[in-house]
């Protein structure tokens, strides 16, 4: 470990792996830090995301593939299902293995790597950071250019640079989910169940990653939290859908469903990922949102480094390419999600039988959200309302 | 103040994402709570996936 790095990326999951490998070039020196033990463990992920959409940062390996998904079913509360064909491929991905390649990737291209190492603390000093790791037992202080704050969803490094990265509690989704086996699963189909019986203001899903074997799990909207816990509302889905199931695993996290941070960039210090809070908060995803701001960080990143310029003034080059790309897609996805975690039983059953009549090629969210609007004033008195905090 | 039942705790950061005082962290992997900080607003208990976390006297 040397004693100064040009950029510092930490957190070793989708976010940090990308930011550092297109922050990499051969003039410069970047460094990785993970906490944990392995990159790419322990799991907490659904693990499902869209293969083409994937493939425009990385070159697809087929081992990251445990399945791949052509549709999806939503059910309602009272049982109907809606199916829709996905209009492109989707796929239930090993993330173990992806995310142990996307390192690896970063590594091929020089950037160091080092897990077991945690970064506990940040300060500024001048032009620079003072990087404070504790790496098996021993502390180290680093110097560097730039920081990368791709911790994940407990976001606390940029919090050192006066960033509050807080989320409110309808923001997140507390979530709980087994890697079941022993199961029967429909091939290339992932369901999805919208219910307040098993998960208020969230889904449970159940996404195949093999012939016999399932990630299942839930999240439960922080506000709709009615004193069952994620736990809890897991154990009574699967004993009553997969009573006989064994469970290869069993995990916590938590989803930001939340408009990613309003500041991204500050002198020195980038933030992506779920730091950032950059997740799609209509379905919870965010391993692709992580990419794309990775990709756009770490080329920001490299840039700045080049002309030696780190302030504010190069790095909101970053800000601005996520604001007007994804993250104002995800503005927009924000207030859908608003409106759907406020959705009752009765109405989520309204909506599921209006949809019967639409063909499954033609629907996706905003289909969804059209019709609903459609054929519900007082939706449309609400979606109104979304619509013009919009502006 | 909160008290955590290591044993449960499975480390997922969900707490130390809403704390809004700040005063949780995964410190070499296991959680740790700033009492002194803590407001008991319970915002964590709630929150907390595998029902790790308890406020106590
Ligand atoms: C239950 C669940 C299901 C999900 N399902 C899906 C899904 O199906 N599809 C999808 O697209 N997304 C899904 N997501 C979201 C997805 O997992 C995240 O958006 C994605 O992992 C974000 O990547 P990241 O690199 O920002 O953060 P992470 O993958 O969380 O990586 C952050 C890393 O930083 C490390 N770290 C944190 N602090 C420090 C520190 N101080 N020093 C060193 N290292 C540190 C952590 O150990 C961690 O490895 C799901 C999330 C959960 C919780």
């Amino acid at each position: 470990m040397r004693t100064e790095y040009d950029v510092v990326v930490v957190g070793g999951g989708p976010a940090g792996s990308t930011t550092a490998r297109f922050a990499k070039t051969p003039a410069n020196s970047v460094v990785l830090f993970e906490k944990d033990r392995e990159i790419g463990v322990p799991v907490r992920c659904a693990e499902a995301t869209s293969i083409p959409d994937l493939g425009r940062f990385v070159k697809i390996n087929p081992c990251w593939i445990a399945s791949t998904v052509t549709r999806a079913r939503l059910i309602s509360p009272s049982g109907q299902a809606v199916l829709l064909n996905l209009p492109a491929n989707g796929a239930v991905l090993h993330r173990r293995i992806f995310d142990h390649d996307l390192a690896q990737i970063a590594a091929d291209q020089g950037v160091e790597v080092y897990t077991k190492a945690d970064v506990y603390k940040i300060e500024r000093s001048d032009r620079y950071w003072r990087v404070y790791v504790r790496h098996l037992a021993h502390d180290y202080c680093l110097k560097a250019k730039i920081v990368i704050a791709a911790d994940g969803v407990e976001s606390r490094i940029a919090r050192f640079a006066g960033i509050r990265t807080q989320t409110v509690l309808k923001d997140i989704e507390s979530c709980a989910q087994a890697m079941l086996a022993n199961i029967d699963v429909t091939a290339g189909q992932i369901d999805f169940y919208f219910s307040s019986k098993w998960a208020p203001g969230g889904y449970v899903w159940v996404f195949p990653k093999g012939d016999h074997c399932a990630n299942v799990g839930l999240g439960v909207n922080g506000a709709h939290f009615d004193g069952r816990s994620a736990i809890d509302l897991l154990n009574a889905f699967i004993s009553e859908k997969f009573p006989d199931a064994a469970r290869l695993t069993c995990v916590a996290g938590g989803v930001p469903v939340a408009k990613s941070l309003k500041q991204i960039a500050v002198d020195g210090l980038l933030i992506v990922g779920d730091a950032a809070r950059q997740v799609n908060p209509v379905t919870g995803g965010g391993i692709l949102a992580a990419i794309t701001a990775g990709n756009i960080a770490g080329t920001v990143a490299a840039g700045a480094i080049d002309q030696a310029d780190w302030s504010l003034k190069t790095l909101k080059e970053y800000q601005i390419e996520w604001d007007k790309g994804v993250g104002k897609d995800y503005s927009r996805f924000y207030n859908i999600k608003e409106w759907m975690t406020e959705l009752s039983d009765p109405e989520l059953d309204e909506i599921a039988e209006l949809l019967h009549d639409i063909p499954p090629t033609e629907m996706n969210i905003l289909t969804v959200f059209k019709v609903a609007l459609r054929n519900k004033p007082t939706l449309l008195f609400e979606a109104i309302k979304l619509f013009a905090k919009m502006i | 103040m909160i008290k955590i039942d290591q044993e449960c705790c499975d480390l997922c950061g969900t707490c130390v994402s809403v704390c809004p005082v700040d005063c949780m962290e995964l410190k070499e992997a296991m959680l740790v709570i700033d009492n002194s900080r803590c407001n008991s607003c319970q915002i964590c208990v709630r929150m907390c996936p595998f029902k790790a976390l308890e406020l106590v006297d």
